[in-house]
C-alpha cells in the first residue's frame, strides 16, 4: 500500500532529508554562535586576532624544567612551557598510575584477606573522593613540611622542605657520551637477543637466559666503560644560600602534589580495570597451565596477562585520557600547566579569552587524539591473532 | 546572504544589548557590584556578615544614588582573574575591586575607569626575622604573586631592572597568598601596599611582618564599568566625585541636614537644593545628599575603613585632598 505522503515515504529520500536537516541545523547553530560572538566582541571594543602571541609576556614562570623562560619572552613561549609542563605531569602520572594500578589490581585478587581488603579500602576511598580535594589535600600536607632553613636532610645529599625536594644534579663530562652510546647499543643488542632466543625456543625448545644476559649487557658493560674512562660524571650539590637552595635539581611541591594526586586517583580506576581483565580469563586456563606444570609467576606472565590485556587496554586508554585532562586542575595549587599559564595568566594579561581558550582546547584535543592513536596501535598488536 | 547576516545581527543584538545599565539596575531593583573575595579595609564581610570597606562603600554609594537605599546592592566576589570577564559579560554592573587603571584595560579590554578612589603603589612584605631592609636585597627569594594582576608584571620588571633573580609562586587569591606566606612556602608577598597592610593586619602577630620601604609602581585603584554606556559611567563617576567634593566642602553625614540651609552655592547644588543635576543623571535630585547622609564623605569612609585608627593604619598620604598635600581632586560641581 502506498501512502499519500508521496516521495516522503521513500526510505532513501527520508534518510537523506533528515541527515541534511540535522547537518543544516548544526551549521546554522555554529554560524549563529560565531556571528553573535564576533558581534559582541566588536560591540564591547575587544580587539581580536593572534598578534598577541608575539608580544612579550611580561611575567615570569619559575616552574619550567625544559625551557628557560624570561619575562621578555613571548606569550607563544608561555604556551610551549605550559604544554611541556602538562605533558610532564601527564606522562609521569600515567606511568606511575599504570604500575601502581597493575600491582594493586593483582593484589586485590590475592588470597591474602588483609591485603585484598586494604586495597579495597584504598580503591573505594580514592575513587570516591573528588580529585580536586585530593590535590589540595596533598598540597596542604606538603606545605606543612619544614621551612627551607630547617630542611630535613636525607643521606647528606637530599633536602626536603616545603619548597620541594632538592637533590644533586648530575653533570656529564666529555667522556660520558661513550657511556650513553654503550647503553643504547646494549639496549638494541638485548632486544635482538630476545628475538633470537624466542625463535630458537620456538624451533628447538631450548631456553636462553635472556633476562640475566640483558641485565649484564645494559648495566655491567657501560659500568666497566665508565670506570675505564675515569668516571666522567660529577654532581652539583644544592647549597643553602640566602633565601633558597642554589644549584642541584629540585622537584616542587606543586608538581609532587599533582603527581601524587593524579596517579593515586587514576591507579584506583586502573586497578579495577586490571582486576576485571584478569577475572575475564576463564578459570580453566589457569588450571590447565597448572596441570602442565608451569610455575605460578609464569602462569600470570605467559597465560593470564596476555589474555587479560585484550580486556584491559581499551578502558586503560580512557584512563590515560582522563588523567591528561585532569592535569588541568593544576591551577588549584599553582602548577604552571597549560591551563594555568597560557589559558590563565596570558589570557588575563592580554584579555584574548577566545583565542587563548581555542588554542588550549585544540591542544588538549591533539594530545588526547595522539594518546588514543598509539593506544589503538598497541591494542591491535595484542589482539588475538587467528592463524 | 547579507540579509541573513543582518537578521543574525539583530537576533544577536537582542541577546546582548541592554536598554542601558541604569535602566537595567532600576528595573532589577538592586545593584550588582563586583568586589574582591575579601580584602580587609576594601571589601570584606565584617563581624556581622555585612560587606564593609572602601570599595564596599563605593558600591553602596552608587546604590544610594540610584535607589536612595544603601542596602540595595548585591556584592559579587571576583578573583583577580575572573573580574574582567564578570564585568564584560554583564554579570555585574560595576567593579569596585581595587583594580589598577591602565591603558590596556581602559582601551583594549573595553572598560571605562570612572575615577580613582585610592592611590596605591606596589610594595613587598617579608617576615621581620629575615632581617631584610630593602627590596633590592631579595635576590633569590621566592615571591608569592597574584596572577593576572599588574603587580605580576611590575614584579618581573623590578627584578629585571635590578638584575636580581627570584622564584615566582603564582597564587589566585589574597587568602592563598596569606596561607603560603605564613607557612613559609614563599619569603615575600608582593601586592599593592594597601593590600599588604590588610594582610599584615590579619596575621596572628602583625609585628612579625614588615612592609619594605620600596614602592615600585603607581597603582591608581578605581571603580570601572563597561565601555560605551556613558550614562551609567557618569552615575558611578559622580557618585565617587560627590563623596570627594563633600569632603572639600566640609559636608559630613552628621552635618548634612544643617548644610541644606548653607549659603555656599556649590553646597546647595551638590545637595540638590538648587539646580537639577540629579535629573541630568536621571536620578532623584537629592542623590548626593543621600550618599553623604547614608555613607558619608570620602574622608569618613577612609577613616572608618583604612585610616590610621583602623588595623590597616594607612595614613592619608597621596589620598589626602589636593588642598591638603594629596592628589585627590574632583572636578567642580556645576
Amino acid at each position: 500500500m502506498r501512502s499519500n505522503l508521496g516521495f516522503f515515504s521513500d526510505e532513501k529520500f527520508r534518510s537523506i532529508f533528515f541527515q541534511t536537516l540535522v547537518v543544516g541545523l548544526f551549521a546554522l547553530g555554529l554560524f549563529f554562535v560565531i556571528t553573535t560572538t564576533s558581534y559582541n566582541l566588536e560591540k564591547r571594543n575587544i580587539a581580536t586576532g593572534w598578534s598577541f602571541l608575539q608580544n612579550p609576556a611580561g611575567f615570569d614562570i619559575s616552574f619550567s624544567p625544559f625551557l628557560e623562560f624570561k619575562s621578555t619572552d613571548t606569550h607563544l613561549k608561555v604556551y610551549f612551557v605550559g604544554v611541556l609542563n602538562t605533558l610532564l605531569v601527564s606522562v609521569t602520572g600515567c606511568i606511575a598510575a599504570t604500575i601502581l594500578g597493575f600491582i594493586l589490581g593483582i593484589v586485590r585478587l590475592s588470597s591474602n584477606w588483609l591485603l585484598s581488603r586494604l586495597v579495597y579500602i584504598y580503591v573505594e576511598f580514592s575513587r570516591n573522593v573528588p580529585l580536586l580535594l585530593q590535590i589540595i589535600l596533598w598540597y596542604s600536607i606538603l606545605i606543612q613540611l619544614p621551612r627551607v632553613k630547617q630542611s630535613l636532610q636525607v643521606l647528606d645529599v637530599f633536602y626536603i622542605s616545603n619548597r620541594g625536594l632538592y637533590s644533586p644534579r648530575p653533570i656529564f663530562e666529555s667522556g660520558f657520551s661513550y657511556v650513553s652510546i654503550a647503553i643504547v647499543l646494549a639496549l638494541i643488542s638485548s632486544f635482538l637477543i630476545n628475538r633470537w632466543a624466542k625463535k630458537r625456543q620456538d624451533k628447538t625448545g631450548q631456553q636462553f637466559p635472556v633476562f640475566s644476559s640483558s641485565i649484564g649487557l645494559i648495566f655491567i658493560v657501560p659500568l666497566i666503560l665508565f670506570f675505564i674512562l675515569g668516571s666522567p660524571l660529577s654532581f652539583e650539590h644544592p647549597e643553602l644560600k640566602g633565601f633558597n637552595f642554589k644549584g642541584g635539581l629540585v622537584i616542587r611541591p606543586e608538581f609532587i602534589a599533582m603527581f601524587l594526586a593524579l596517579s593515586i586517583y587514576t591507579a584506583a580506576f586502573i586497578s579495577e580495570i586490571v582486576r576485571a581483565g584478569i577475572m575475564s580469563v576463564s578459570k580453566g586456563q589457569r588450571e590447565a597451565s597448572a596441570a602442565i606444570g608451569l610455575k605460578q609467576t609464569w602462569i600470570m606472565r605467559l597465560i593470564i596477562i596476555p589474555q587479560a590485556l585484550r580486556v584491559i587496554v581499551p578502558p586503560l586508554t580512557s584512563q590515560y585520557l582522563n588523567l591528561t585532562k585532569n592535569s588541568s586542575l593544576g591551577i588549584a595549587v599553582g602548577y604552571a600547566d597549560l591551563v594555568h599559564g597560557f589559558g590563565g595568566i596570558s589570557l588575563n594579561q592580554t584579555g584574548q579569552a577566545i583565542e587563548c581558550m581555542a588554542i588550549v582546547m585544540a591542544t588538549y584535543l591533539s594530545i588526547s587524539l595522539t594518546i588514543s592513536f598509539f593506544m589503538n596501535i598497541y591494542n591491535r598488536s595484542i589482539q588475538f591473532k587467528e592463524k | 546572504m547579507k540579509k541573513l547576516l543582518s537578521i543574525f545581527a539583530v537576533v544577536a543584538f537582542a541577546f546582548s544589548a541592554h536598554a542601558g545599565t541604569l535602566d537595567d539596575v532600576k528595573n532589577r531593583g538592586f545593584l550588582k557590584c563586583g568586589v574582591t573575595t575579601g580584602l580587609a579595609g576594601f571589601a570584606a564581610p565584617d563581624d556581622s556578615g555585612e560587606w564593609a570597606g572602601l570599595d564596599a562603600d563605593m558600591c553602596r554609594a552608587v546604590a544610594v544614588a540610584v535607589f536612595g537605599d544603601r542596602s540595595k546592592v548585591e556584592f559579587i566576589t571576583t578573583t583577580g582573574k575572573s573580574r574582567f570577564p564578570t564585568l564584560a559579560s554583564g554579570e555585574v554592573d560595576m567593579l569596585a575591586r581595587n583594580t589598577t587603571w591602565t591603558i590596556s584595560r581602559d582601551v583594549n579590554l573595553g572598560f571605562e575607569f570612572v575615577g580613582v578612589n585610592f592611590y596605591d603603589g606596589q610594595g613587598f612584605m617579608v617576615p621581620s626575622a629575615l632581617g631584610v631592609s630593602s627590596a633590592t636585597e631579595l635576590d633569590g627569594a621566592t615571591v608569592c604573586i597574584q596572577t593576572g594582576t599588574t603587580t605580576e608584571l611590575n614584579l618581573a620588571d623590578f627584578f629585571r631592572l635590578n638584575g636580581i633573580s627570584y622564584e615566582a609562586l603564582p597564587i589566585e587569591t589574597n587568602d592563598e597568598g596569606k596561607e603560603n606566606l605564613f607557612a613559609g612556602r614563599c619569603d615575600v608577598y608582593t601586592t599593592d601596599a594597601s593590600g599588604l597592610s590588610s594582610t599584615r593586619a590579619a596575621a596572628s602577630n602583625p609585628d612579625k611582618w614588615v612592609v619594605l620601604p620600596e614602592i615600585i609602581s603607581k597603582e591608581p585603584l578605581g571603580p570601572l564599568v563597561r565601555h560605551g554606556d556613558h550614562q551609567w559611567g557618569d552615575v558611578v563617576r559622580w557618585s565617587l566625585n560627590a563623596m570627594i567634593i563633600a569632603e572639600e566642602l566640609g559636608i559630613t553625614s552628621e552635618n548634612v541636614d544643617a548644610q541644606t540651609s548653607s549659603n555656599v552655592p556649590e553646597v546647595l547644588r551638590l545637595l540638590g537644593v538648587e539646580g537639577n543635576y540629579g535629573e541630568m543623571l536621571e536620578l532623584s535630585n537629592d542623590w548626593a545628599y543621600q550618599i553623604i547622609k547614608q555613607i558619608g564623605n570620602y574622608s569618613e569612609s577612609y577613616e572608618a575603613n583604612v585610616g590610621p585608627d583602623t588595623p590597616l593604619e594607612i595614613a592619608r598620604g597621596l589620598n589626602a585632598l589636593w588642598t591638603q598635600g594629596g592628589i585627590l581632586y574632583a572636578p567642580p560641581f556645576r
